[in-house]
């Protein structure tokens, strides 16, 4: 079971650093000359969110993903000064509810598009068709909730000739070790939880938004930056208050004060663990399992995909199978048929490196 | 170079909580990396190992992280153990931050959040072997409808700020339910930053209402801008001075007359749990802030969680889904047509929720109310014992915390920057510095029940200290901290040629 949460191993370094006092009890860091621990570590954040998006700017985070794909369309509201946002039906499903809560009183007009009933990729026949010059961004996700890697230049270049800024979101941060990230994106928003976060039935995670250098002032949240104290020495503040809502109040990018911090730094901690190897390893563990699993069931998208895959249940219903996995003590898919009405008798799986082979093979036998 | 100005607070026998300490020099984790270091081991792979290029396609095969950090798990964890150390933490002192309501975070609220079935409960597990985790929800709710005097509570949104979004679309939707939405918000001067924010986010104009000359509501004021176009007033009760609204009900019922609703922003509800309950006195939507109030760590600026508890009214608006009840099990119920729909995917900051829980558990009732009682107790001595020093920026009664001005320092050159930085060198975090906007050059403090007589009296021998400093040597408080690792930070640099991220030099 995955489908924007995923279960992954924490390693005991990330409990044992944010259990310190000094981070877990210490206040926004407003006063930076007796915070620049919390500073360092955004900064430091920052930065591995860059790296791992092939962003210039992220922000210190937001409070998950679902709020931050609202954020990340008026973002480009502003950018653009267009009103219109077109989202993917394969964004997930709840990521899409809560950026039509937002839209809806924020006169922001969102329609979606629809995804090939056979890749499982967007259907870019369909965007071409609804996209018009008063779109100001075009959302997809990639791996979508399909667990389908996009095309995202594809997607980027129809937006782009049309002046619509695109954003790319993720669930799954795992894959950015191992899969190409969205470099032609204009806005990333994403979900950290499977850094070191346990799923918790739903949170605290920490989202994340990340934009190229140009739109740095019109980015919501939290930034860090560096600067210099009055000795000389490098010293990190939080920066471009300006944009925000104890400052501007009415006129701020967004109205968000409390973020996700301590998340953060677990997702930090849980980076500089793995490292570049780490990641790198742990991503091609996640594709090998999904892999090894796939090859025995019957997929329903033939598109490229990551540590999720859709699957046909064939003969028996999703919840006659997930009813029989769960006699044998394994929690089982997701039925799409829950968001996706058209997609009777499939299930969504997901395998990460906790994925042992004799559960995997215990799947497939229940499947067959 | 300011390295020859010497530290004043050396010798100084009014700094009593601090003395130097080795601090260690740490670079960032890009400059420490090493290439082929690495701080995890994974388990060996027990399924054949596929080729990411062949299984990916080539064009979605990442080949590395661009300059990714590595380090071994020691350089790990002397990193952030060092940076660590360079923080201040309710653990460490006193937070004497108005409004922010920096209690000590009890630990067994940490071991209730960890506990396994609730910590790796996946959101999308069957509803059966969920019951715990609905269980607490449904218990919270229960405690939060009582303390607040509400008729219903949504656990969704993730902090204040995004409550306080809630609830306004809750009025929103509501008033658009009797047929028109309205067109504006009222939102006192003296209100939160996110007050004006919010209602802006919601697609409200915000009205500014100047508060009397006692900083408060000014009823009549009130009478004259509200009509048919006012959706609601967000106020904040006791409001920013740390004041009670003494006329509130008689606001709630002019809004009322009108057709308007009454929001009340609860950040500062550590005045009023468990004595006063908004929903007797006619507050119709409201949010509560849990890692205040509620004892849940900030974490060095979250995660928080911001319920919002509502009256009947406005219930069927609530965010989807909501607990019901099924037989003798917990279930989610989503055929909900007036509602505003989800503001947050899932059902909330959970793990925050265990929390707050677990404290309102291990107080109840009379425990709650007895540690209200302490934090006012706690915000009039320090008012007490300061009024001889520092102007009392209204003469009002205070409740869970206090405002003073910088009026008799400001006259010598110093102003509430320069004394919250100097506080410091004395081993304390500063206090609220400039807000609310109505008072010029404030000091707002609030202590919170969990400070004992022993720290507060550190803290206002050295509020008096500084007062006496700035009488005698004010170019020397204008400079502080002195004792900190790093000096003051040149914030104005920062925003010119923001510098947001490291890069390869």
């Amino acid at each position: 079971l995955g489908a924007g949460v995923y279960r992954h191993y924490r390693p005991v370094l990330v409990d044992t650093i944010v259990s310190r006092s000094e981070f877990l009890t210490s206040y926004t860091p407003y006063q930076a000359e007796i915070a620049q621990g919390t500073l360092t570590a955004i900064f430091e954040f920052q930065t591995m969110v860059c790296q791992l998006t092939g962003m210039d700017v992220a922000n210190a985070s937001m409070y998950d993903a679902s709020t931050a794909v609202p954020e990340a369309a008026m973002m480009a509201m502003r950018a653009t000064g267009r009103s219109h946002v077109l989202a993917a039906r394969s964004v997930h499903p709840e990521y899409r509810e809560v950026l039509q809560t937002y839209a809806k009183y924020s006169g922001m007009p969102v329609a979606e598009f629809g995804y090939n009933a056979e890749t499982g990729f967007i259907d870019i026949q369909d965007l071409e068709r609804k996209i018009t010059k008063d779109t100001a961004a075009v959302i997809i996700q990639s791996p979508n909730f399909f667990g389908v890697i996009e095309n995202v230049k594809q997607a980027a270049d129809l937006a782009h000739a049309n002046g619509t800024l695109l954003v790319v979101v993720f669930s799954e941060a795992v894959a950015l070790g191992i899969v190409e990230p969205p470099r032609d994106a204009d806005i990333v928003a994403g979900e950290l939880q499977s850094f070191a976060i346990s799923p918790s039935y739903g949170g605290p995670f920490a989202g994340v938004i990340a934009c190229r250098e140009k739109f740095i002032r019109q980015i919501p949240g939290r930034l860090v930056g560096e600067t210099k104290d009055d000795k000389g020495n490098r010293a990190y503040c939080l920066t471009l208050a300006t944009r925000e809502q104890h400052i501007r109040r009415e006129k701020a990018t967004s109205n968000i004060c409390t973020n996700q911090a301590l998340i953060a730094l677990m997702a930090t901690v849980y980076m500089s663990v793995y490292g570049k190897q780490g990641l790198r390893e742990l991503g091609l563990q996640n594709l090998s399992k999904a892999q090894y699993l796939a090859s025995k069931l019957n997929r329903h998208f033939s598109g490229a995909t990551f540590n999720e895959f859709v699957v046909s249940t064939g003969t028996k219903s999703a919840k006659e199978l997930n009813r029989e996995l769960e006699a044998e003590g394994i929690v089982g898919g997701l039925a799409l048929e829950r968001f996706y009405p058209e997609l009777k008798d499939t299930m969504l799986l997901c395998c990460t490196e906790m994925s042992k082979r004799e559960h995997m093979d215990q799947v497939a036998e229940v499947f067959a | 170079m300011a390295t020859s100005i010497k530290n004043p607070s050396e010798g100084n026998a009014a700094v009593k909580k601090v003395r130097s300490h080795i601090s260690q020099n740490e670079q960032l984790l890009f400059e420490i990396s090493s290439p082929g270091k690495i701080g995890y081991q994974l388990p060996e792979l027990d399924v054949p190992a596929v080729d990411p290029a062949a299984a990916l396609g080539a064009a979605n095969a990442r080949t590395e992280i661009e300059d990714f950090p590595e380090v071994s798990e020691v350089d790990a964890i002397r990193h952030f153990t060092r940076l660590s150390t360079w923080n201040y933490a309710i653990d460490l002192g006193m937070y004497p931050l108005g409004s922010c309501t920096m209690k000590y975070n009890p630990r067994v609220n940490e071991a209730a959040a960890r506990v396994e079935g609730l910590a790796w409960a996946h959101p999308y597990q069957p509803d059966h072997l969920s019951q715990g985790a609905m269980e607490v929800m449904a218990q919270l709710e229960t405690c939060l409808t009582e303390i607040t005097g509400m008729d219903a509570v949504t656990l969704q949104p993730a902090a204040g700020a995004h409550g306080e979004h809630t609830g306004i679309l809750l009025v929103r939707a509501y008033l658009e339910a009797q047929g028109n939405p309205r067109k504006k918000i009222l939102v006192p001067d003296s209100a939160h930053g996110t007050n004006p924010a919010t209602a802006h986010m919601a697609g409200y104009a915000v009205e500014n209402v100047a508060s009397n000359d006692r900083g408060m509501v000014d009823t009549e004021t009130l009478l004259r801008v509200v009509n048919e176009d006012v959706a609601a007033m967000m106020v904040t009760n006791p409001n920013t001075l740390g004041v009670f609204e003494e006329h509130i009900a008689d606001v709630a019922k002019i809004l009322h007359d009108k057709g308007c609703l009454l929001y009340m922003d609860g950040a500062n509800m550590n005045a009023l749990t468990g004595i006063a309950r908004p929903g007797d006195f006619g507050v119709d939507v409201m949010h509560l802030n849990l890692h205040k109030t509620f004892s849940t760590p900030h974490g060095g600026g979250g995660p928080g969680a911001g319920p919002v508890a509502v009256k009947k009214i406005l219930e069927p608006h609530l965010p989807l889904p909501r607990l019901k009840r099924e037989g003798n099990q917990w279930a989610w119920e989503y055929d909900r047509p007036q509602s505003v729909g989800r503001v947050r995917a899932f059902y909330g900051n959970f793990g925050v929720l265990v929390r707050a829980l677990a404290y309102i558990m291990a107080h109840g009732g009379p425990g709650l109310r007895r540690a209200t009682y302490d934090a006012l107790l706690n915000a009039n001595y320090i008012r007490k014992r300061m009024e001889p020093h520092y102007e009392i920026a209204y003469n009002d009664p205070s409740m869970h915390e206090c405002v003073f001005s910088d009026a008799r320092q400001k006259k010598l050159g110093v102003d509430t920057g320069s004394i919250a930085k100097r506080l410091i060198d004395y081993g304390f975090h500063p206090y609220t510095v400039s807000f609310p906007l109505i008072v010029p050059g404030s000091l707002m403090i609030e202590p919170t029940e969990t400070e004992s007589k022993r720290e507060m009296d550190l803290f206002v021998d050295a509020m008096i200290a500084i007062a006496k400093e700035i009488e005698e040597d004010p170019e020397m408080v204008k400079h502080a901290p002195y004792s900190t690792r790093t000096s003051r930070v040149d914030e104005v640099t920062a925003a010119r040629k923001p510098v947001v991220r490291w890069k390869k030099g």
